[in-house]
C-alpha cells in the first residue's frame, strides 16, 4: 500500500499526487486545462484523502476529467452522472464526490437527472463545464448557444433559446449555486473550495473556452482586460459593485427588480448587499439573470449557499430510526411476518 | 365454526375447489380473495391464487373494464397452478358475470348479488336481458343472494350509513363462502379487528357483513350442504403464502444479509414491479435504501453508483423500464460491476397489457444491448422460487462481476402459494471478495491496481471500492486495455477484451446445476422443455398426460444464459421436444441456436397464464405425433420433430 495507509492522519500531498499517468488528451488551449490544473491544485490545499475522492463524468470533452485525476474514478454515459452518483453519495457518506460535466451533458441529455439531483440535495459537488456547444462531436449548438448560432448543425442558425444554468439550478431547489470562468484559477479554486464544504448539492457553472468550436466565447467578460469591466464579483454580506475603481454597483428597485447603476448617482447604501444565505432564491435568481449573455456585466462568485437536509444523510437517518425502534432486522421473522402456520 | 344447522345434509367432502370473486374494482373483491386464501393455507391446503386486475385504476363502475377477479384454488393435495376453470363463480354485479361467463364450465355454481342486477347494470353489461331470469344460465347451478340489502340491513342496526354499509358487502360474500366451504371465521375476525382498529365504524359494518354472510349460509336454506376440503399432506415446516413480488423482495433482503453488502434499490414505479419497492421500502432495519428515482434510468443509474461503492445495487422494472435502462446495463457490462435488474414482464410491446402477464422479455434480456453485451439471465418459476432465484442473481452478479436480469412476470409477481420457509441459518454465504491489495507492480517497483486483471478461474476482474488507498483507479465505459484498464481504441486489444466478456459469462455453465428431468420411467419420447412461470401449467400438464398413461419428460429453465451445461444433451436424447411459452417462441429460438435442435414451439399471448388442459392437448398431440411417426417408419424415426405449431 502506499503512503496514505496509516489510518487517521492525512499526509501532506502535493498536485502531483492527485495527477494520474494518463495523458491529458484535450485540443491544446483548450480551457479544460485549467480547470483540471484549479481542481490538482486545490485538493492538496482541502486535506482530504485520495482514497475518499471520486470523479464522477458522463460524456463529452469534460467527462474525460476523472482519467486525469489521481482518485477513484467512474466515467459513465451521457447524461447520466448525476444519477450514478446519487447512488454513490447516498450509500457513500463518507466519499468527496465530484461530477464534471458540460452544457450538452447535464443541460440536454441528462437534465432531468441534473434537476432531481439538485432537487433532492445529494452530497455532491457538480462542475458544469459550460463552453455553450457539443465540442466532443465536433461543433453542434448546445442548449447554452446563442439564438441565432451558426453551426455545423443550424447553417441558417439556431432557433432556440438558450437556458441560463444558474436560472435553472435555483429553479430546481438548488442550495448551492455559483459561476465562475476558466481564466481566473484563483476565483476557480476559492469557488471550487466553497462548492466542496457545502454540504448537499453544489452546483459551479464554469465559463469554458472551446477554443476549436466557440473560441472566444466568452471573451467579452473574461477577456484579462475586460474583466474589470463586466465581472460582478458577488462577496456575501457586501454591497455589489464592480469596475476597475468599484464604480459601478447593483440596486434593488422599489418595483423588486435589481439594475445597473453608477455608485456616483445613488447613496451607497442603496446597493443591493449580497446574501448567499438568503432563504428565497428570487433575489439569486435576478442575479443570475443580470446579464442576458456573456457581453454584458455579469455576476461571478456564489449567488446562493443555504443549509438544507442532505439527502444521503436523512436516508441515513431513517435506516438508524427505524432500526432503534424495530431493532436490528431478523431475517427469520421477516420471513414469517405475513401469517404463518406449521405443518407437523 | 363448522357446525352446520340440521337444515343441511352434513358437508360433503370435496378433494380440490376453485373460486374466483368477481366484482367492481371497487368491490373489494381481491381483499375478500386473500382473506378466503389465508384461512384456506391456516386450515393446511395447498393452493394457488390468480389476481385479475383491471388495468385502468377507477374504470367506471358496472362496466366490463372495472371487473376485478380472484381465483383461488384450495385442495388436499399438492397443486400446480390456480386452476383452469372456476367451480364456483361469485359475481357481485352484471359485469362480473359477463366478464367471467367465458371460463365458466357447465355444471359449475354461480353465487351472484341479486341486488346489483338491476336494468341499469344489466345495460352497463351489455345484457339485453337479465341472465337470472331469462333462462340462459341454465347449464349452472345458481344461486341468487340479495348481499347488498342484508349488509346495509345489519349494519344500520350499528347505526352505519347505507351508502357506507354497502362497502362491506365483499365481507358478506366471504363470510358466505367461508360457510360453504367449512372456512373458520377467526382468523379473518381477527384481522379485521386490527386492521380497522382505528375505524371502530367499518370494522363494525365488517364484521357485521362477515358475520350476515357466513348465517345465511348456515339459516337460509338455499344451499343443500357445505363442503369441505381437508389438509393436503405438505411437508412439516413453517409456511407463509407469498406473492412472487414479495418473495423476491425478501430473496434480496437475505443476499444481503448472506453477503454482507448493504442493499440499495433504485427504482421507478411501474405495474407489476412496484410492490417490490413498496415491501423493500418497509425494511429499513435491514440497512435497507430505496430510492424512488425521477426516471427508470436514473434507477439503474443509482443503483450501478452504489454498486461502485460497493453496495448490492439492484433495479427492479418491467418491459417499457428495461427498454429505457439498457444503456446502463451494457456500461454495467463494461465496468464489469455487480447489478441486479429485476424484470417483471408484462404484456408488451409499448405500454401493452400493464396489468397481465407475458414472457416477451427473453430476447430482450439476451441481446437488447448494443454491441456485444452478455450478461447471466435467471428465470423464476414459482412465487416462492423468486426468492431463491434472488439470491442466485446476486450470487452470479458478486462472484462474476456482471449484471444479472432475473426474469419474474405478472402471474408470479401476484399469485401466491404456500412456501415452507428455508433453514436461515443455512443459506450460503456470498463474498464479494472486495480488492485488498495492488495487484501490479509498475517498472519502478511501485504498486497500484489493475482493474481488469482478472481472476483465472471466473476471469472476473477485482472489485475495488473507493475508500481504500493505493487502490485509487479509474474506470469506464470506453474499451480499456486488458489488464490495466486504461482507455485503449486498438482492435486486437478489443477483440481480446470482447471475448474475455464473453468467455466470463460462458464459463458460468460450470457454475449451475445440472438440469433436472422428470422423466419418471425414464421411457418418454417427448420432453417438455419450459422457463419461467409456465411451470405450474406444464407440470400439471405432464401429469394429466401421465394419468391418461402415457409417458412425458419435463425439464424446467432457471438459467437462461448461460444455459446449464447437460441442457444440450437433455434435448438430443428425446424424440421431440414441445417448448411451451407465453409469447411467440423465444426459448425455442434460442435452443435451436445453440444446440441445432428442431424444437417445436408452443404459444400463447392473451396475458394469462397456460391452462394445464391447453398444455396437456399440445403433448398429447405431439405424443401422438411420435407413435404415428414410429409406426411410419418402422423401426427408425426421423431425427426431427417437424415445424412449429
Ligand atoms: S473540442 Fe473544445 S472543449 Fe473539447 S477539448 Fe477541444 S477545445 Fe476543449
Amino acid at each position: 500500500m502506499t503512503d496514505l495507509a496509516e489510518p487517521g492522519a492525512i499526509t501532506q500531498t502535493t498536485r502531483k499526487d492527485w495527477t494520474s499517468d494518463q495523458e491529458v488528451r484535450w485540443c491544446p488551449g483548450c480551457g479544460d486545462y485549467s480547470i483540471l490544473a484549479a481542481v490538482q491544485m486545490l485538493l492538496p490545499e482541502l486535506g482530504v484523502r485520495r482514497e475518499n475522492t471520486v470523479f464522477l463524468s458522463g460524456i463529452g470533452c469534460a467527462a474525460r476529467f476523472p482519467y486525469y485525476m489521481n482518485t477513484y474514478g467512474l466515467h459513465s454515459i451521457h447524461g447520466r452522472a448525476p444519477a450514478i452518483a446519487t447512488g454513490l453519495a447516498a450509500t457513500r457518506p463518507d466519499l468527496d464526490v465530484w461530477v464534471v460535466t458540460g452544457d450538452g451533458d447535464s443541460l440536454s441529455i441528462g437534465g432531468n437527472h441534473l434537476i432531481h439531483a439538485l432537487r433532492r440535495n445529494i452530497n455532491i459537488t457538480i462542475l458544469l463545464f459550460n463552453n455553450q456547444i457539443y465540442g466532443l462531436t465536433k461543433g453542434q449548438y448546445s442548449p447554452t448557444s446563442e439564438v441565432a448560432k451558426v453551426t455545423k448543425s443550424t447553417p441558417f442558425g439556431s432557433l432556440e433559446r438558450p437556458f441560463n444554468p444558474l436560472s435553472l439550478a435555483l429553479g430546481a431547489e438548488a442550495t448551492f449555486v455559483a459561476r465562475t470562468h476558466d481564466m481566473d484559477r484563483k476565483h476557480m479554486m476559492e469557488t471550487f473550495r466553497r462548492a466542496h464544504d457545502h454540504r448537499g448539492a453544489s452546483f459551479v457553472e464554469i465559463y469554458q473556452n472551446c477554443n476549436v468550436f466557440n473560441d472566444g466565447a466568452f471573451a467579452q467578460i473574461t477577456g484579462k482586460d475586460n474583466r474589470g469591466e463586466m465581472l460582478i464579483p458577488l462577496v456575501h454580506g457586501e454591497p455589489i459593485r464592480y469596475g476597475p475603481e468599484g464604480e459601478h454597483g447593483v440596486v434593488l428597485r422599489a418595483d423588486g427588480s435589481i439594475s445597473l447603476v453608477e455608485v456616483a448617482d445613488v447613496d451607497e447604501s442603496d446597493l443591493l448587499v449580497h446574501d448567499e444565505h438568503r432563504d428565497n432564491p428570487g433575489l439569486a435568481f435576478q442575479l443570475s439573470r443580470l446579464s442576458r449573455g456573456p457581453f454584458e456585466p455579469t455576476p461571478i462568485g456564489v449567488f446562493r449557499d443555504v443549509e438544507r437536509a442532505e439527502y444521503g444523510a436523512e436516508m441515513a437517518r431513517q435506516i438508524e430510526e427505524t432500526t432503534a425502534r424495530k431493532g436490528p432486522g431478523d431475517l427469520r421473522d421477516l420471513l414469517r411476518s405475513g401469517s404463518s402456520w406449521t405443518v407437523s | 365454526m363448522t357446525d352446520t344447522t340440521t337444515n343441511h345434509e352434513p358437508s360433503r367432502v370435496l378433494d380440490r375447489v376453485v373460486i374466483r370473486f368477481a366484482g367492481d374494482s371497487g368491490d373489494g373483491m381481491q381483499l375478500a380473495g386473500d382473506r378466503f386464501t389465508t384461512s384456506s393455507a391456516l386450515l393446511g391446503n395447498d393452493l394457488a391464487t390468480l389476481p385479475d386486475f383491471p388495468a385502468e385504476i377507477r374504470a367506471p363502475a358496472g362496466t366490463l373494464a372495472g371487473v376485478s377477479a380472484f381465483q383461488v384454488h384450495i385442495s388436499d393435495h399438492d397443486i400446480l397452478t390456480p386452476g383452469d376453470d372456476p367451480n364456483v363463480l361469485v359475481a357481485m354485479n352484471p359485469a362480473a358475470l359477463r366478464a367471467n361467463l367465458p371460463t365458466l364450465p357447465p355444471g359449475a355454481t354461480i353465487i351472484a348479488n341479486v341486488d346489483a342486477f338491476d336494468d341499469r347494470n344489466l345495460g352497463k353489461a351489455g345484457f339485453a336481458h337479465n341472465p337470472l331470469a331469462d333462462g340462459s344460465l341454465s347449464a349452472y347451478t345458481v344461486y341468487e343472494v340479495p348481499m347488498t340489502s342484508i349488509t346495509t340491513e345489519v349494519c344500520k342496526e350499528a347505526g352505519v350509513k347505507p351508502r357506507d354499509a354497502e362497502r362491506s358487502k365483499n365481507f358478506f360474500a366471504l363470510g358466505l363462502i367461508s360457510w360453504l366451504y367449512t372456512r373458520p371465521l377467526d382468523p379473518t375476525v381477527e384481522w379485521i379487528e386490527a386492521r380497522f382498529s382505528s375505524n371502530p365504524m367499518v370494522k363494525e359494518a365488517n364484521l357485521r357483513a362477515l358475520k350476515a354472510g357466513f348465517h345465511f349460509g348456515e339459516t337460509a336454506e338455499l344451499f343443500e350442504s357445505s363442503y369441505e376440503v381437508r389438509p393436503a399432506p405438505l411437508e412439516p415446516g413453517e409456511y407463509v403464502n407469498v406473492t412472487g413480488n414479495t418473495a423476491v423482495a425478501w430473496g434480496l433482503i437475505a443476499a444481503s444479509r448472506v453477503s454482507g453488502l448493504p442493499l440499495f434499490l433504485g427504482t421507478y414505479p411501474i405495474t407489476p414491479a412496484s410492490d417490490i419497492l413498496h415491501e423493500l421500502s418497509k425494511h429499513k432495519n435491514f440497512g435497507v435504501r430505496t430510492f424512488q428515482a425521477e426516471d427508470e434510468i436514473a434507477g439503474v443509474g443509482a443503483a450501478l453508483g452504489a454498486a461502485f461503492g460497493g453496495a448490492l445495487g439492484v433495479t427492479t422494472t418491467s418491459g417499457p423500464g428495461l427498454d429505457l435502462k439498457a444503456e446502463t446495463i451494457g456500461l454495467a457490462v463494461s465496468l464489469e460491476l455487480p447489478l441486479v435488474v429485476v424484470d417483471i414482464q408484462r404484456g408488451g410491446p409499448s405500454t401493452g397489457l400493464p396489468t397481465k402477464t407475458e414472457q416477451g422479455d427473453l430476447l430482450h434480456a439476451m441481446y437488447g444491448r448494443h454491441g456485444e453485451a452478455p450478461l447471466p439471465i435467471v428465470a423464476a418459476s414459482t412465487p416462492s422460487h423468486c426468492f431463491d432465484v434472488a439470491l442466485e442473481a446476486v450470487r452470479l452478479a458478486v462472484k462474476y462481476r456482471t449484471p444479472v436480469i432475473l426474469l419474474s412476470d405478472g402471474y408470479l409477481a401476484n399469485g401466491t402459494e404456500p412456501w415452507r420457509l428455508p433453514d436461515v441459518e443455512r443459506l450460503p454465504r456470498i463474498d464479494p471478495d472486495f480488492a485488498t491489495a495492488p495487484n501490479h507492480t509498475r517498472p519502478d517497483g511501485t504498486e497500484e491496481l489493475w482493474p481488469y486483471q482478472r481472476d483465472e478461474a471466473t476471469l472476473a476482474r477485482p472489485w475495488a471500492p473507493p475508500g481504500v488507498a493505493g487502490l485509487e483507479h479509474r474506470i469506464g465505459g470506453l474499451e480499456k486495455s486488458d489488464g490495466s484498464g486504461s482507455v485503449a481504441y486498438d482492435g486486437a486489444n478489443h477483440e481480446r477484451m470482447t471475448r474475455l466478456r464473453a468467455a466470463k459469462i460462458a464459463g458460468i455453465t460450470a457454475d449451475i446445476p445440472l438440469v433436472e428431468v422428470d422423466d419418471e420411467q425414464a421411457g418418454a419420447t417427448v420432453l417438455v422443455v419450459g422457463w419461467g412461470s409456465t411451470y405450474g401449467a406444464i407440470a400439471a400438464g405432464v401429469r394429466r398426460v401421465r394419468a391418461l398413461g402415457h409417458q412425458v419428460a419435463h425439464a424446467h429453465l432457471t438459467h437462461l444464459n448461460p444455459f446449464p451445461p447437460n441442457l444440450g444433451d437433455v434435448l438430443r436424447s428425446y424424440r421431440s421436444v414441445l417448448v411451451p411459452e407465453v409469447n411467440l417462441g423465444q426459448l425455442s429460438r434460442l435452443l435451436r441456436a445453440e444446440y441445432l435442435v428442431d424444437v417445436v414451439s408452443f404459444t400463447k399471448v392473451q396475458g394469462v397464464p397456460f391452462r394445464a388442459a391447453e398444455i396437456e392437448s399440445a403433448i398429447l398431440h405431439q405424443v401422438d405425433a411420435e407413435a404415428r411417426r414410429e409406426e411410419e417408419a418402422g423401426a427408425g424415426w426421423p431425427a426431427s420433430a417437424g415445424g412449429e405449431q
